[in-house]
Order: structure tokens, then C-alpha cells, then sequence
């Protein structure tokens, strides 16, 4: 990469033998030090990467197999933690619960961002205004934004039962029942993160040249036709990314049901984080977290590995 | 929508009317709950069970606020929160920045393997390895000590981000060589290329990765819970969901109005580079 570095002043080399040994001393303390500044820039990133990234996660690995209290040594227990898992009758419900959620917030939440984006794009005016109104949400810390639903959702003096009722529907128990606390979390998820998805489609549609525009239009197609032929397949790849990434956030959704609901009514919120949080951290069964943790990375690896061949086909054809 | 299009009549109309059924829409979506809270934050607690649905309270109660600041000890957990911003905000941009400078300009023989555990760390959600890392910074390898309780446990897992890494890599990848070069060539360290050429050219992409860090940090929750167990040194996201089962309605209201201040004002001041980062960096 870098230059064989000769000191210009002993470019002209008509000196006699003392100062020829003075390039060469250098020549060697400039060659050590190329081998030593990359590394001493490197060691921070080795460094905070080895010890909170790279180790934990081998570590997570080692964890399953093994049975520890902090204290005492770790001691090897073989397949027992998963086994552990297997016998918990949560776990079924909490797979059952974190899929749910996933698939309620792809319905919900990843239609009304593409859909806020186009609208707000062909209207034109106002932009800035939209943008702002539109990422606030998202600027708010989502514990506080979790609590600040809570209180809406409080079914004797919550804001919508309020609204509703003046409109004479319900009163509805959101997050009290079994039946609809799931929806409701992911309604405010939704609300909570719609604005990120709004933005980087926004950005998508401004790249799509107009000059296709143009020539569909020559062709006669209306607007519908030309959303549907021009501007999506033009978003394709983008979209499939923005839907992967949703799959992996909403997989570990955790804030939401911990401090809306903490898994209830009866069960009905348990996630695969919240149980993995609840292992961990109320039973101090930390080898059965880590086998859960483990298979959940293991599942949302082969998730994206079925996703990125996919779109790798879909994007070539 | 063509320009032709656009300027038939009823298309006009229609369009006109669109918008501002999606202006008032997004106002009441996005700006609504925010004002909520603070209106909620100075209205008493009876007034807000006696009249949910008022926009404004009959007696405001500016005095709900400074009685939340004392009696909740907000002032305490902001603080907590700033530092622990503050210090993962460094940690995150000192690491990158050293990292991507010897991954893009030094390029040591070795930096592509360093280059390739540090993205594989990206399909590896965090979460997975959330246990291990609070069994380690209980007991840190190398230097042997505990680090939980401390705003160490936060700021230095912090740094393991490799999208920082990624971005900034990529910037500094656009940097011209010659320049570098004539740098060099000029007798200048790798530490003076970094700090008086590298670094100056790359604002831009600095401003968007500190703000996304300080974004982030600010909405951190589950892992400052786990790391930060000692109350008093806990962050404010972390103390409002445990004031929320013991106090007054409208002094944790209050609370959250606190707690939202800060993003919001950082958001509105920034956002023209915040908007351009998102998109940016999602495109990317």
C-alpha cells in the first residue's frame, strides 16, 4: 500500500559513509512503525469487539452446555438445557406469541409505511412539515412511548376508550384480555417505528428516474398501473431488506410486552426475549437462556439465509 | 402523478384535500401523544380521571413538574442518562473512527479478517449474546474485575457496533488517495493524516453516525437494566417503568415529559442531518 519510504533529503546521494547510515536507521524505524500504527489503531476495535461481541457470543454458544451460578465453576451438563426448554410448556406458547407479533406487525406495520411514503411523495407540498411530524414518533424513548400507550389503553380512563365511547363503541379491555393485548402491542410497535420505514422509502422513491414515469405515461398507464409497474419494482430490493430487518426486530421484541403486560393476561404476550429475560434474570437459570438464545440466533440465521437466496433469484430475474 | 395530470381541476381538488387530511392526520399521530403528555404532565391527577378528553387542564399545574423533578429524583437519573450517552457516544466513535482509518488508509495485511468479524457481527442480532455479556462484564477477562454497575458496563459494549464501523469505512474509502499520499510523502504520521486530513474531510458522515449514536443511546432500555441494577445509577429510561407502579399519575407523567424533552429537541434542531442519515444509511 504505502510508498517505499526514502527520505528525500538522501536523494541525492553523493554524501560520504556517516550520513548514509542516518536514511538507514530511519528506513528501519519508518518500516517498524508501519507494522505497529495499524495495530495500535486496530486494538480498540479488537478490543471492544473481542471482549462485548465476538467472545459473548462464542461464550453463548459454550453457555448452553453448561449449568453456572456465578460462583461456583461452570460445570458441563450436556443437552440438559435444551431439554430444559423442550419440557417448558411456555416455551411452545412464547414461539407461538413472538410469531404472532411478527406476523401482525408484517400486516400492519409494513404496508402503512411504503403506503405514507407514496402518498406523501406525490403530494409534494408540505415535505419537510410531513417528515417531521412523521419521524416523532420515533424520537421518542420507547419506554417512555410503551407508557405513554399504557395510559391511553387504560380501559375505565384511557384516551380511546374515551374517544370511542363518544362515538359509542366499546369500552374495549386492550390490553386486559387475552383476546386483543397482542394486537394492541403491536399497534403502538407500530406506531413506534413506522417513521424509520417512511423516511428510507421516501429516499427509495426519490431514486426512481422520472423518465420512466414518463414513458409509462406515453403508454397510457394510470397511476395505479404505474405505481404497481414502475415504482415498486424499482423498490423491490429495498422492500425485501426493510421486510428482513422487521423479521429480525420484531423476533426480539421485548420492551413492549415487559413493561405493557409482562407476558399476560394468561400468557397471552410471553415472547421468546421476554422468556430468554425471565430464565436469565428472575430464575438465575442462565445456561437455559443461553440455549434459547442460541436457538433463536439459530432461527433468524436460517431465516435470513432462505431470504437473502430468495431475493437473490427474485432480484435477477 | 404528472404535471399534466396534476393540473386538471378535479385532480387538484382531490390532491388539495388529500393533503390536508394527511397533514391533520400526521399531526395527530405524531405531535398528539407528545402534546398529550405534557398536557397531562400539568393537570392534576383528578382532573385527568375527571376529564380525559379536555385539551387544556381547567388549572394548570406548572408546579407538577419541578415537585417531580424533587420528589421522583429526576434530576438524578437524567444525569445518569447524559453520562451514560455521553460516554457510549465516545466510545462508539472513538472505535470506529480508529478502526475504519486503519481497515480503509493503513490496510495491514491482516484487516480483512478484522474487517469480516466485525460485519459478521451484524447478522448476529445482539440480543442473542445479551446473558454472556452480562456474565462477562460480572467478570471482565483480562483484567479480572466486574464492571456491572458502572457506567463502564454500557459505554464499552457500546463501542462493538459494527455499523459504525461499516459507514465510516466506506467514507473514508472515498477519501482520494493522492491526497493521503502526498501527505505521506510530506513526512506526515498516520496520527496527523487522521487528525488534519481524514477526519476534517469527513464531517458529514461523523454528524450522522454521532447522532444516531446519541438517538440510540438515549433509547436504550434493556441492556442498561440488566448492566445498571444499582437504582441510584440507573438512566431515566430505565427508572420511569419502575416510578410507574409507585407514584402519582401526573408526577410520572411529568416524568416522561422530562424524559422526551431532550430526543425531541435534539430531533427538531437536527433534522435535516438526522432525516438524511436514516435515509442514507437504509439505502445503504
Amino acid at each position: 500500500m504505502s510508498t517505499p519510504t526514502i527520505p528525500r533529503e538522501s536523494l541525492p546521494a553523493v554524501a560520504p559513509a556517516p550520513v548514509g547510515k542516518r536514511p538507514l536507521r530511519v528506513n528501519r524505524l519508518r518500516a517498524g512503525s508501519r507494522h505497529i500504527a495499524p495495530a495500535l489503531f486496530l486494538l480498540p476495535t479488537v478490543l471492544v469487539f473481542g471482549l462485548f461481541s465476538w467472545w459473548p457470543i462464542i461464550r453463548s454458544l459454550v453457555l448452553s452446555f453448561q449449568q453456572t451460578n456465578l460462583v461456583e465453576p461452570a460445570t458441563w451438563v450436556g443437552l440438559r438445557n435444551y431439554q430444559t426448554l423442550l419440557d417448558d410448556p411456555l416455551l411452545g406458547k412464547a414461539v407461538w406469541n413472538t410469531v404472532v407479533f411478527t406476523g401482525l406487525a408484517l400486516l400492519i406495520g409494513f404496508p402503512l409505511p411504503l403506503f405514507l411514503a407514496v402518498l406523501m411523495s406525490e403530494l409534494r407540498r408540505g415535505g419537510g412539515l410531513m417528515r417531521v411530524l412523521v419521524y416523532l414518533p420515533v424520537a421518542v424513548p420507547p419506554v417512555v412511548a410503551v407508557l405513554m400507550w399504557k395510559w391511553f389503553y387504560d380501559p375505565d380512563t384511557g384516551l380511546f376508550n374515551e374517544v370511542l365511547g363518544k362515538v359509542g363503541l366499546g369500552p374495549y379491555p386492550w390490553l386486559q384480555s387475552a383476546d386483543t393485548a397482542m394486537t394492541s402491542l403491536v399497534v403502538e410497535a407500530t406506531w413506534a417505528g413506522a417513521g424509520g420505514a417512511v423516511l428510507i422509502y421516501l429516499a427509495a422513491l426519490a431514486s426512481v428516474p422520472t423518465e420512466l414515469y414518463e414513458a409509462a405515461e406515453l403508454d397510457g398507464a394510470s397511476v395505479r398501473r404505474r405505481l404497481w409497474h414502475v415504482t415498486l419494482p424499482h423498490m423491490r430490493s429495498i422492500l425485501l431488506i426493510m421486510m428482513l430487518l422487521q423479521v429480525i426486530n420484531t423476533f426480539q421484541v421485548f420492551t413492549e410486552p415487559f413493561v405493557l403486560t409482562d407476558g399476560g393476561p394468561e400468557d397471552s404476550t410471553v415472547t421468546v426475549l421476554l422468556l430468554i429475560y425471565r430464565y436469565a434474570f428472575v430464575g438465575g437459570d442462565y445456561g437455559s437462556a443461553a440455549a434459547l438464545s442460541v436457538s433463536l440466533a439459530a432461527v433468524l440465521a436460517v431465516l435470513s439465509a432462505i431470504y437473502l437466496r430468495l431475493t437473490r433469484t427474485w432480484g435477477t430475474k | 402523478m404528472s404535471e399534466a395530470e396534476r393540473r386538471r381541476p378535479l385532480t387538484r381538488i382531490g390532491l388539495g384535500t388529500t393533503q390536508l387530511l394527511l397533514i391533520a392526520a400526521l399531526v395527530i399521530e405524531g405531535a398528539g401523544p407528545i402534546y398529550w403528555v405534557f398536557k397531562g404532565s400539568i393537570s392534576s391527577t383528578q382532573e385527568s380521571l375527571r376529564h380525559p378528553l379536555a385539551l387544556w387542564p381547567e388549572e394548570a399545574h406548572w408546579s407538577n413538574i419541578s415537585t417531580a423533578w424533587t420528589s421522583l429524583d429526576l434530576g438524578r437519573y437524567l444525569m445518569n442518562t447524559v453520562v451514560l450517552v455521553g460516554g457510549s457516544w465516545f466510545v462508539q466513535l472513538f472505535v470506529a473512527v480508529t478502526g475504519a482509518y486503519a481497515l480503509s488508509v493503513l490496510r495491514p495485511f491482516y484487516g480483512k479478517y478484522v474487517y469480516a468479524a466485525v460485519l459478521a457481527t451484524l447478522f448476529l442480532p445482539g440480543t442473542v449474546s445479551m446473558v454472556s455479556l452480562y456474565l462477562t462484564i460480572q467478570d471482565l477477562p483480562l483484567t479480572g474485575g466486574s464492571i456491572a454497575n458502572t457506567p463502564m458496563a454500557v459505554w464499552l459494549p457500546a463501542g462493538a457496533h459494527a455499523f459504525n464501523v461499516l459507514l465510516i469505512k466506506q467514507f473514508f474509502d472515498g477519501i482520494p488517495k493522492e491526497l493521503l499520499e502526498a501527505a505521506r510523502l510530506d513526512g506526515a504520521g498516520p496520527w496527523r493524516i487522521l487528525t488534519r486530513i481524514v477526519l476534517p474531510m469527513s464531517r458529514p458522515i461523523l454528524a450522522v453516525v454521532s447522532l444516531l449514536a446519541v438517538m440510540n443511546a438515549w433509547k436504550d432500555f434493556l441492556w442498561p437494566m440488566i448492566a445498571i441494577t444499582d437504582t441510584d445509577k440507573q438512566p431515566l429510561a430505565v427508572a420511569l417503568p419502575r416510578l410507574a407502579d409507585t407514584s402519582d399519575q401526573s408526577l410520572l407523567i411529568a416524568g416522561m415529559l422530562i424524559a422526551i424533552i431532550p430526543p425531541v429537541v435534539v430531533f427538531l434542531v437536527f433534522q435535516r442531518q438526522i432525516v438524511r442519515g436514516i435515509a442514507f444509511t437504509g439505502l445503504k
